[in-house]
């Protein structure tokens, strides 16, 4: 049997007995709106899922059941034993294709017109007759003119409320369901007895370790095997890619555009993210039902869209990542966006709101009603949704498992709904360490490896001055000190220690912790709401013996410590004065400050380098005035930055700052490296001098900032791009603005390299310019602080109309956070990319550039 | 069951049933913070436990003693001396006990000195804060009772979790 119909049927058979259940509950107390809702929903998700696989005899049963059920909830028919026992008797009905359905594979044949015809009487007949108001929604679809029937077909139910489908059940000949469902305490519960069992283990190994030759010891082994294969198997129960539930998405968008007459694209990014099982399970409806809503609400036809202006074809687009403790995960369109006058207007009809109250809710809020029963503002009830089940049960199913649903809209340019699931159940296998007299765990998917310093024939940290460094094989690597970091005692000496390496995006650092235990399978749990701004941890969780220990954020020690992520602290300053001549930016970035040829000292950012060399004098050689060295089975050109070098007056080591992309390498000679710094760069008077973007203030000296692109166009033509990466950009035409040079700098020589055309400018008013004048590109990469008008009003400006309104625009930010994401999405960015971060940029402007929006 | 706590409007007390009280009295935790006498009020209390080993959280505001493991639930452990801006307890003192509480789905660990007995209080001989009342308890103080020469101040679950 085909897996989707196996999971329907599962699916289904739960939904039947709680029908059953739920139904006299619904007769008993008609009042209960909570028991409707839940029958309601059943009823439609049945549907919804039968028309997908083409049952039609099914969907038409329990559309017509459905019909009833949604007057009932609209308040425009009153609930009555007659109707509840025409449900009934549909349910069954529906019970019966269940059966034959898993016997043959097919839908048995059958006449349902009788209790179609009946059903459809009591949803028509009952509601004239009482129609007190006039219904919020449409009337029914296909309402036939057939007498009206009052007779109930099947007995009514005289089945008592505890265990009523308990015969029904036996009744029938089940085939053994091809899966189980088991609740998320089960293996919770599950959990828990591994972890106790564990720990057992621990305990045991111990004390069989301390008496020498146990007869135990053997037995004792196997225990730990077994134990340790149940904790993995345990945990693999619940684990599993987001891809998993968006397997049947394309198919899904496939058969809705042909039935809604629509092109829709599909896209996924971030199926590979992992997430666990029984929560997977939970947000599998809810997504499906948001790309469902994304197609026939959120896109327009073809027509409307061609009328619109944007590309006949609509997107839908998926993307699932990790944040801390939680999955993100976006459902965005780019269809027709919610209409917030139509909300409004709902809202004012069904009471939810008063117009003053309304008028004084900014758009935001105004767009959550979406959330609320019942709510739904397509004008058309068709057979794909529109019933208003929708949304507030997307949000009933994400509550439930604490997590959040956000929507963000804009009329004419899309919706994008964010659900953020907590990690609760997520396993994460993590390294523990101790510093300051305290343990932390470190996810081990950031930990690149573990470094011992100190001791004989370790690596030694090293200082420049206050800034400590570490060089392994020959790369600097900033360091930070973790007791340090957390304001904690440090009583171990930091010279005989362990650095953690750990990469963070493309940054690399190392971490200085006291010890180095194990590592361990853990279960991150979210910390307590008092302490989520403490954005160095991610989670926290109890051990195998027993203790809590903080789980550590890298991304959040990254941030907090300025390697490479960058902090917003010159927020404030940016908005009060500006300085208009100095060219700014204000990340803090890592510069490694050296000197060279004259007495000013020279910077460049550390994250640029790829090593730092001692090479010795007799390996330089010199091939037609160009000195060379063989490094690392290639010969590597050396640039001197005094301009020439002459060998005999050359240190007996020649200190040589590496530079790499791909496998080429580039060397500049330096005389003395410095120091390591954190600075705030504010470069002054760019270019004065080929080599070098301005000069900066650090340490209360004046140094030289280097211009690495001049430097290494210096080693050779060809440095750059090679064919096959020239192929790549194969000349699409970009815009770059950026007032920084230094940026600019790195950003335009790294686009040039893999075949791009690339036109700078420094503020967004030249970029508007060029629009006027007519120049044309493909797509536009902008920063987003500015000189005068700024990355986001750039953006909304090339929105608004004119030849660039739908090119790709990425926003290239030193700070990604969510809300400055959100903010440049509103505005109109298609991406959002970190300076400095090569591969993601690239990456970004292939998918832009590949996308079929672009018009 | 359902049906009955549909139509009796009251609350917990009664489905209890085990305290034997009548409906009139607020029944208490008493325990002691820095000689102070205080009550919390039993329905929102999830445990008592004794002294446990709490882990530290770096950074954490200074309210916060660290988070310790009851029965696999991590519960975030607050001290009422440092809530309260009392001083420390002293060099001796065998350690702190926990009241546990739950708000909002987490659960919260309360410091205490010493915990003390189940105590029901007629509800009408809860006095509002007397105006001389210490400004560092008036601020979680849900009223007070005089028990013989002593004062027990209510602790407000609430309030005494707002930090931050």
């Amino acid at each position: 049997m085909d897996d989707l119909l196996a999971d329907f049927l599962t699916e289904t058979q739960e939904g039947l007995v709680a029908l059953d259940a739920a139904l006299v509950r619904l007769e008993r107390a008609p009042e209960d709106t909570a028991t409707l809702s839940e029958v309601f929903r059943i009823v439609h998700t049945i549907k919804g899922t039968c028309g997908f696989l083409g049952l039609t005899r099914m969907e038409a049963v329990a559309h017509a059941a459905e019909n009833v059920l949604g007057r009932y909830r609209d308040g425009t028919l009153a609930v009555s034993q007659a109707g509840i026992s025409q449900i009934l008797g549909a349910i069954d009905c529906i019970r019966g294709i269940t059966t034959g359905l898993e016997a043959t594979g097919a839908e048995p044949e059958g006449e349902d017109a009788p209790l179609i015809a009946a059903l459809n009487a009591v949803a028509a007949g009952e509601a004239a007759a009482a129609a007190p108001r006039p219904a919020p929604a449409a009337p029914p679809p296909a309402m036939p003119a057939a007498p009206v029937a009052v007779a109930p077909a099947v007995a009514p139910p005289a089945i008592p409320p505890t265990a009523p489908a308990a015969e029904n059940e036996a009744g029938g000949a089940n085939a053994p369901p091809q899966t189980i469902r088991v609740t998320v305490e089960v293996l919770e519960g599950l959990m828990m007895l591994v972890s106790e069992l564990v720990l057992t283990r621990n305990q045991l190994l111990q004390l069989s370790r301390n008496g020498a030759d146990s007869a135990f010891a053997v037995p004792l082994q196997r225990l730990s095997h077994i134990t340790s294969d149940l904790q993995e198997g345990v945990m693999k129960t619940r684990m599993q890619p987001i891809g998993n539930a968006w397997a049947k998405l394309p198919r899904l968008v496939r058969d809705l555009g042909v039935e809604l007459g629509k092109k829709i694209e599909l896209e996924m990014r971030g199926a590979e993210t992992e997430l666990d099982r029984q929560v997977l399970e939970l947000i599998k409806d809810p997504l499906t039902h948001m790309v469902r809503n994304s197609a026939d609400h959120g896109l327009e036809t073809p027509e409307q869209r061609v009328a619109a202006g944007k590309p006949e074809a609509g997107r839908i687009m998926l993307h699932a990542s990790h944040e801390g403790g939680h999955i993100i995960i976006e459902i965005a369109d780019d269809g027709r966006g919610l209409n917030v006058e139509r909300i409004r207007q709902k809202v004012l009809s069904q009471g939810l709101a008063t117009e003053a109250e309304l008028a004084a809710m900014p758009e935001r809020e105004v767009q959550r009603f979406i959330f609320r029963a019942g709510f739904s503002t397509a004008a058309a009830v068709t057979a794909v949704s529109g019933r208003g089940v929708g949304m507030d049960v997307v949000k009933t199913n994400m509550e439930r498992i604490g997590g959040t649903i956000e929507v963000r809209s804009k009329e004419g340019r899309g919706t994008a709904f964010i659900v953020k699931i907590p990690l609760t159940l997520a396993i994460v296998s993590a390294l523990i360490v101790e510093a300051g007299g305290e343990r932390f765990a470190i996810p081990q998917i950031g930990v690149v490896e573990l470094v011992r310093v100190g001791g004989e024939g370790a690596p030694q940290l090293e200082r420049i001055k206050d800034s400590a460094v570490l060089r392994l094989r020959d790369r600097l690597l900033p360091l930070v000190n973790l007791a340090g970091l957390l304001h904690l005692d440090s009583p171990a000496a930091e010279e005989n220690a362990f650095v953690v390496v750990t990469q963070v995006g493309p940054h690399v650092f190392g971490i200085i912790v006291d010890r180095v235990f194990d590592t361990e399978e853990i279960v991150v749990k979210p910390v307590a709401p008092i302490l989520r701004h403490v954005t160095m941890f991610s989670g926290n969780t109890i051990l195998g013996d027993g203790s809590v220990i903080m789980i550590l954020d890298p991304n959040g020690i990254a941030r907090a410590t300025g390697v490479g992520a960058e902090s917003g602290e010159g927020e404030p300053e940016r908005d009060g004065k500006r300085q208009a001549l100095a060219h700014r930016s204000d990340q803090r970035t890592a510069l490694l400050l050296f000197r060279a040829g004259d007495a000013t000292p020279k910077a460049v950012p550390l994250g640029l380098i790829a090593r730092l060399e001692d090479v010795e004098r007799e390996r330089i050689e010199n091939a037609g005035g160009r000195p060379l060295v063989q490094y690392r089975g290639q010969l590597m050109p050396l640039v001197p930055i005094s301009g020439h070098w002459d060998p005999d007056l050359a240190p007996a080591r020649q200190p040589v700052l590496v530079f790499s992309d791909g496998d080429r390498a580039m060397g500049l000679m330096v005389d003395e490296i410095l120091d390591v710094v954190e600075e705030r760069m504010a470069i002054d008077g760019a270019g004065e001098r080929p080599g070098f973007l301005g000069t900066t203030v650090i340490g209360g000296k004046v140094t030289e900032m280097l211009d690495t692109a001049w430097w290494l166009r210096q080693a050779g033509e060809d440095w750059f791009g090679g064919a096959a990466d020239r192929a790549r950009g194969s000349g699409h035409r970009l815009l770059v603005i950026e007032d920084s040079p230094f940026f600019r700098n790195l950003v335009v020589p790294a686009l040039g390299a893999v075949g791009y055309e690339v036109t700078a400018v420094a503020d967004a008013e030249e970029a508007l310019r060029l629009r006027e004048a007519g120049a044309s590109f493909e797509a536009v990469i902008s920063d987003i602080v500015l000189p005068g008008m700024d990355g986001f009003a750039l953006a909304r400006t090339l929105r608004e109309g004119g030849a660039w309104r739908d090119l790709p625009l990425i926003a290239l930010t030193g700070r990604i956070d969510p809300a400055d994401i959100e903010h440049g999405r509103a505005a109109g960015f298609t991406d959002y990319v970190a300076k400095f971060d090569r591969a993601a940029l690239l990456d970004s402007l292939r998918q832009c550039l590949t996308a079929p929006v672009a018009g | 069951m359902q049906t009955q706590t549909s139509t009796a409007p009251t609350p917990g007390v009664l489905a209890r049933g085990a305290v034997p009280t009548d409906a009139a009295d607020d029944i208490f935790l008493t325990l002691t913070v820095a000689e102070q006498l205080c009550g919390v009020p039993v329905l929102a209390i999830r445990d008592v436990l004794g002294v446990q080993a709490i882990t530290r959280i770096p950074l954490a505001p200074a309210e916060v003693a660290g988070s310790l493991n009851l029965r696999g639930r991590i519960v975030t452990a607050i001290d009422l001396r440092r809530r309260l801006g009392l001083p420390p307890r002293s060099e001796g003192h065998a350690g702190a006990m926990s009241i546990v509480v739950e708000r909002d789905g987490e659960l919260y660990s309360l410091l205490a000195d010493q915990v003390g007995e189940v105590l029901p209080l007629p509800r009408v001989e809860r006095a509002p804060n007397p105006v001389t009342l210490d400004p560092v308890w008036r601020d979680i103080s849900d009223g007070v009772h005089r028990i013989g020469e002593r004062l027990l101040i209510v602790i407000d679950v609430e309030r005494i979790l707002a930090i931050g």
